[in-house]
């Protein structure tokens, strides 16, 4: 027998009872939909990040101030900026400096306690720059700006302040003075300290905030608690590798050096972990659709004892009459298979879409979906098969 | 045209075991290509028993059955269904078409299983359409027809693969007597176009127009209209 003619004969059933076909292959689709759908949403979120992580670049670096060998609090030395940009494959560096015991409020009738865990740093100038972040609304410090009480205010920390937009004159109470509010940033991805921060320059630092380090044996603004730098993009673990020498060459130990975008990307692979959850749901439904798939073909075959006697007087052999329940229950497995792949395909789609992320469909969850549909189907329709292969012709004919 | 189609020896058929059912009791008999017999007997006389033993859709508990030659009792199941594919055509009373296929899709499956292509099986299904008077009703569903068309395009798929024999069992059983005599009438053309029928029937008045004619009774041949064939076995 030919295999068109065996696709044909293994699809009677199917034709013949159309709703009855669609309703038990629905199970199968759902649980193939609803796996498709969570490993096609996880990888097209993945996507977004690591290209949104792409765009930011992932040649950012950073130096924070660790801890010291005894365990004690360490600091970099206000020339780690300078010597950093000095190392032959960097291109551009910036720092920022965390003030401790500094508190930023919307005004002084705001109690003490209600810090909204937002932190004051002195920044130098071109941080947005070389962070990867810009200026929302109003506008960044400048060399006239950063000596005077005027501040620039992360994304989270506007937000949490309870400011949405810049006008000449608003000002915020910070360590029992006014600041003016210049400015607002866009969300830092790689760098979320700083939208929690109100950003201050150097020298305001030092004059209103009296943060000063000894540096040579004078008093100078800082230190920098983190030192940001980009790294020509091949020559990134190279310039990781001797960042802590760099900036901090008595104690290279107290210095913690990290590639943020290498966070971030550990942290898309992760989300894939959340989703075992729904995977097994899908599973769960699936094996209620192979149920579902079992019982039909068993009803089939009780129901259509006549075309197999006929087909046994044809001179089909019991093989061909398994064969053609087995394929049925395989094609019907299969229908619902491809119509959950496609609904699953779609779900991801639509929602990658509003996301704005790139739709990505892995190949293991749509050749897995079909090909777990395949093997379902064959299991369900094994044991109707073999009793529709058992059934003597004789019997079969004989009228109900 | 004168060699055996179907030849039976002492052939007896058991069902169960407390009390077993005698359905044959040493049936012999031989039909030779060409012949036009009828089967007749009351219900529960075995008939059916032997239709299905004939068309090897059921095994003898006794006994030898050579059906175009081949002892039926040394093949397996793959090469039966083969047999019955090539050399057995099937009627039955309540015809057994597909309400899904056209008749001429009917009438194409009787060569499903015999290794045709489709196109020949086509081709060969409008030919056996011809010889029944339905050419134009190939397109139509069978449910379009009247009991004696469908009862037609039955004929038609035992026939289109030109078998050593055709059996039916109570072709006209489902039929008024009017379209029932018709179609014996084109069993007896098709006769006459050289195939084997073998007709079961209980109607004796059917069985009157038959050329031979076996009588079946508690499971043996009581009578055969042509004795003649029993003496040259």
């Amino acid at each position: 027998m030919r295999l068109s003619d065996q696709l044909r004969v293994a699809g009677i059933g199917i034709r013949a009872r159309r709703l009855r076909a669609a309703l038990s292959a629905l199970g199968i689709a759902i649980g193939t939909a609803a796996i498709v759908a969570v490993l096609g949403l996880s990888a097209s979120s993945q996507a977004g990040l690591l290209k949104e992580i792409d765009q930011l670049g992932t040649n950012l670096l950073t130096a924070n101030t660790g801890q010291s060998f005894t365990g004690g609090p360490a600091q970099l030395p206000v020339a780690a900026p300078q010597r950093i940009s000095h190392l032959p494959d960097v291109e551009h560096v910036a720092h920022a400096g965390a003030i401790d015991n500094t508190n930023v409020y919307r005004s002084p009738l705001i109690p003490v306690v209600d810090t909204n865990a937002l932190k004051v740093r002195a920044a130098s100038l071109n941080l947005p720059d070389v962070v990867g972040t810009g200026v929302a609304q109003g506008r960044w410090l400048n060399p006239a700006t950063e000596r005077q009480p005027v501040t620039v205010l992360g994304a989270l920390a506007a937000q949490r302040l309870g400011i949405d937009r810049v006008y000449p004159g608003q000002r915020i109470w910070l360590k029992n003075q006014w600041f003016y509010v210049t400015g607002i940033l866009k969300p830092a991805t790689l760098s979320a300290d700083i939208d929690t921060s109100a950003l201050i320059g150097y020298p305001a630092a030092e004059r209103y905030l009296s943060y000063t380090t000894v540096d040579k044996g004078k008093a100078v603004a800082g230190p920098p608690t983190t030192v940001y730098v980009r790294a020509r993009t091949d020559k990134v673990e190279s310039v990781q590798g001797v960042l802590a020498r760099t900036a901090n060459p008595e104690a290279p130990g107290d210095v913690d050096v990290s590639q943020p975008s290498d966070a971030l990307t550990a942290r898309a692979a992760a989300k894939g972990a959340f989703n075992s959850l729904f995977l097994g749901l899908g599973l769960v439904a699936l094996i209620v659709g192979a149920v579902g798939v079992a019982n039909i073909m068993i009803i089939s075959v009780l129901e259509r004892r006549s075309e197999i006697g006929l087909r046994r007087a044809l001179g089909a052999t019991r093989g061909q009459i398994r064969t053609q329940f087995l394929s049925e229950a395989v094609m019907l497995a299969l229908l619902g298979g491809v119509a959950g792949v496609a609904a699953g395909a779609l779900t991801t789609a639509i929602y990658a879409n509003t996301k704005g992320w790139a739709v990505v469909i892995p190949a293991e969850a749509w050749a897995g979906g079909i090909g777990a549909a395949i093997v379902i189907g064959a299991i369900a329709g094994l044991l109707p098969a073999l009793r529709a292969a058992r059934l003597s012709p004789t019997e079969a004919l004989r009228t109900l | 045209m004168s060699e055996n189609v179907i030849e039976l020896e002492q052939v007896t058929k058991t069902y169960g075991t407390q009390p077993p059912v005698h359905a044959l009791r040493g049936v012999s008999f031989t039909v030779r290509s060409g012949e036009l017999v009828a089967i007749v007997g009351p219900s529960g006389s075995g008939k059916s028993t032997l239709l299905h033993i004939l068309g090897t859709l059921d095994r003898p508990s006794g006994g030898t059955v050579r059906i175009d030659g081949q002892d039926v009792a040394t093949l397996t199941d793959r090469r039966l269904a083969a047999l019955r594919a090539r050399s057995i055509g099937f009627v039955f009373q309540q015809f057994h078409l597909s309400e899904h296929a056209t008749v001429l899709e009917n009438v194409a499956d009787g060569l499903l299983y015999g290794g045709a292509r489709p196109a020949e099986r086509r081709e060969r299904a409008a030919e056996a359409l011809v010889r029944v008077g339905l050419e134009d009703r190939a397109g139509f569903r069978p449910g379009q027809l009247s009991g004696g068309q469908r009862q037609r395009v039955a004929i038609a798929r035992a026939l289109v693969g030109r078998p050593a024999i055709v059996l039916a069992d109570e072709p006209t059983g489902n039929l008024d007597s009017r379209t029932g005599a018709a179609i014996i009438e084109l069993l007896h053309e098709l006769n006459a176009d050289g195939a084997t029928i073998l007709m079961i029937t209980h109607d004796g008045g059917l069985a009157a127009r038959l050329p031979r004619r076996l009588q079946v009774l508690d499971g043996q041949i009581v009578a055969d209209s042509a004795a003649r064939t029993t003496e040259d076995v």
